[in-house]
């Protein structure tokens, strides 16, 4: 038997001291010193697993807030006496991207703001949020514009839905090289708008179509008028979605007309939109892309704590549990480890499996935000509509 | 003229040294390019033609197949409904396929209390998947005979007016260059105008090229965007290299460091040899077809190693 030797922990801090407490203990320190510190760190500051937040200026009380769940998500920052620097020290595992803000009290006074250290910020239709990248994340590369990926086209698609009752607008993507003498599979995705501008679709759509990760793919980004009334499981938008916007699209593209080359997509309520459509026109679509799905369920009574808006989808949920049945041939789930639905959603892969449906389900160490959400595309998407690079070889 | 294929294959050519193998191999042109792998990209040859001495002839195999499609529908609606089919038993045999192989690592991972009972039942399922290849090629190559039965080529204007028109441009060239690409697109567009009779001559080969030349073609990805992908049998190829399995940008696409997932790979298709071809890779192919000693295979323990002499 071997051992391996462990060094007493008060060595191993000596050796690791962050770059916070080395500036704590020096000699003389001065606000000219933290210029110097903060001109010379990105901020957060991140050494392995622990990221050091900072907050310049005057205030009575200044927090990270964050929305890991189980974590404490007030978390009070600490002042260095006598100097206008304020700073916490989070441990964040490997690969996590994290959203924050900072919350600061001036006498009665609160206000919640990005961190003005940080230049990393991710923005959704609720506003914007610093962000805090641990060691081991990266920025995918095929998230960003690539000069080499040609670029598909964005078509405004609008009519007039009988079913919605209401004028609505669609954005219909035709990847590059597009054909009409070709037939290409659809995807419908909910909250179009928001993947467009929040999770850079477009441009993920080009790079995966031009790297062979992703079949060439007609994509239609649907737009909801009030998406808490939409989108859990409500008829009408089952219709439009079916009867209405599909058939509207195979009129005008060359589409291949079968379940197995159509995919619905979503987010959050936006997964629930796209299962409930599943659920009430059967062999609509042959597979789901569910990101960070509003599974939200009840095992007894009806308690939710989700508030009004969650009533329909704990009611679908709740009964689907009841009597699962397949929807999809396929279905991409993905989640959030730090998001609290990351419960609902491990839950669910079981019951999905149970009724014959294939499901790969893959989970990040992120949260409910739209940059999450594109992080997750390639995965998704590839397995999806896998594109051509299984038969390209150089 | 040699009667006998003369055939070598090559690695990638991102980093091109075309120029330098033909010169050694004392060959100064006319030659014929197929690049139908390209698809669409196919008259984007100005570099391939470069590296030929500017004596390459394009067949434009692609092109004349789509031109062939658009002058004959009913052949095209045919070629559809062919594709169609094989589009899904690809599909199902990939399912059988993906199950068979996750049998075969789960038995792997197991704990033998007798080393033999564990070894026969590896053996038993590596049986299955050589079977589910093997019947699968059959029912790919039997898709492929009824569909040019029931087509009648010879009898279709356009498609022998094609066919001979090839023939003509094939007939005064030195050598034949097949490049990479899309391998499903590049054996239709050999297939559909018959080239094979006409490598009676050097041939130069790399990526799809080179595995179209193969009896079977291996489509494999260990390192696809969403996790490793089974290695599936895809079609016959034309058969003019024997007993070889090529593995185009083997580093690049194969999990050449694990040598358990290589091996199974190496006896799942022996007693064919998987040819692992990479960046400055060259393998002359004996005029028998077969590979010649010391080209890179991968051997029984999973390793990258030489062939040895027969």
């Amino acid at each position: 038997m071997t051992t391996t030797p462990v060094e007493h922990p008060s060595k191993q801090r000596r050796r690791h001291k962050l770059a916070i407490n080395r500036l704590r203990e020096s000699e003389g320190l001065d606000e000219a010193a933290v210029d110097a510190f903060v001109a010379e760190h990105a901020v957060p500051v991140v050494e392995g697993s622990k990221c050091t937040f900072l907050f310049r200026g005057e205030a009575d009380e200044v927090w990270v807030r964050h929305r890991i769940v189980n974590q404490p998500q007030r978390v009070p920052m600490k002042r260095v006496p006598g100097l206008s620097l304020w700073w916490v020290t989070i441990e964040l595992p490997e690969g996590s991207r994290v959203e924050y803000q900072l919350e600061i009290r001036r006498g009665e006074h609160y206000e919640h703001l990005n961190d003005p250290l940080n230049p990393h910020v991710a923005h959704s239709p609720v506003g914007s949020s610093s962000v805090c990248h641990a060691v081991g994340y990266t920025t995918p590369d095929w998230v960003l514009h690539d000069p080499d990926s040609r670029p598909g086209e964005l078509h405004d698609l609008q009519f007039h839905s009988k079913a919605l009752r209401r004028n609505t607008t669609s954005r219909v993507y035709l990847p590059a090289r597009f054909r009409r003498t070709t037939s290409y599979p659809l995807l419908v995705v909910h909250d179009g708008d928001d993947y467009l501008n929040y999770a850079a679709m477009k441009t993920v759509l080009d790079n995966l179509i031009h790297r062979l990760d992703m079949a060439e793919t007609i994509v239609v980004f649907s737009n909801p008028a009030d998406r808490l009334r939409e989108y859990p499981n409500y008829a009408a938008h089952a219709r439009h979605i079916s009867a209405e916007l599909i058939p509207s699209l195979h009129e005008r593209l060359p589409l291949i007309d079968r379940p197995d080359a159509r995919c619905l997509m979503g987010a959050s309520f936006g997964g629930v939109a796209s299962l409930s459509v599943a659920y009430r026109k059967p062999d609509l679509v042959g597979s789901l892309l569910l990101q960070s799905g509003s599974f939200v369920f009840t095992d007894i009574g009806d308690e939710h704590g989700g508030g009004p808006a969650f009533d329909p989808v704990v009611k679908f949920m709740n009964r689907y549990r009841e009597r699962p049945r397949k929807v999809a041939e396929r279905m991409f789930m993905t989640c959030g480890v730090y998001e609290p639905l990351i419960v609902h959603n491990r839950s669910m892969v079981p019951v999905f499996e149970s009724t014959g449906t294939t499901v790969r389900y893959v989970e990040a160490r992120d949260g409910h935000s739209w940059e999450n959400w594109r992080d997750r595309l390639r995965d998704g998407l590839s397995w999806i509509f896998p594109g051509p690079q299984r038969f390209v070889y150089e | 003229m040699p009667t006998e294929p003369h055939i070598t294959f090559l690695g990638p050519q991102r980093t091109p040294r075309l120029d330098e193998v033909v010169a050694s191999l004392g060959l100064h042109g006319p030659f014929a390019t197929v690049n139908a792998g390209w698809q669409e990209r196919e008259p984007e040859d100005e570099l391939l033609d470069s590296m030929l001495g500017g004596r390459s002839h394009n067949l434009h195999l692609w092109r004349r197949m789509q031109q062939l499609w658009e002058a004959d529908p009913e052949f095209a609606e045919a070629d559809r409904e062919r594709r169609d089919v094989l589009e899904e038993m690809q599909q199902l045999y990939l399912q059988g396929l993906d199950h068979a192989m996750a049998a075969i690592t789960e038995l792997h991972q197991h704990t033998p209390r007798n080393a033999w009972v564990m070894e026969t039942a590896l053996a038993d399922t590596e049986r299955i998947v050589r079977d589910l290849d093997a019947r699968h090629l059959e029912r790919v190559a039997e898709v492929h005979a009824e569909f040019w039965s029931r087509t009648t080529p010879h009898e279709r204007a356009e498609l022998a007016e094609a066919r001979e028109a090839i023939a003509v441009e094939l007939s005064d060239v030195e050598a034949v260059v097949i490049p990479g690409g899309h391998v499903g697109v590049l054996l239709g567009a050999l297939h559909l105008f018959n080239i094979a009779p006409a490598l009676d001559v050097p041939v130069v080969a790399w990526g799809a090229g080179a595995m179209a030349l193969t009896e079977r073609v291996v489509l494999f990805h260990d390192r696809a965007a969403h996790g490793p992908a089974v290695a599936e049998v895809f079609a016959p190829g034309l058969g003019l290299v024997k007993e070889t399995v090529a593995l185009p940008s083997a580093r690049e696409r194969l999990d050449l460091a694990n040598h358990d997932r290589m091996a199974i790979l190496a006896r799942r298709f022996a007693p064919s040899r998987c040819l692992l071809l990479d960046a400055g890779a060259q393998v002359h192919v004996g005029a028998d077809g077969r590979l010649p000693a010391g080209a890179t295979v991968i051997g029984p323990a999973g390793s990258a190693q030489p062939l040895e002499a027969a």
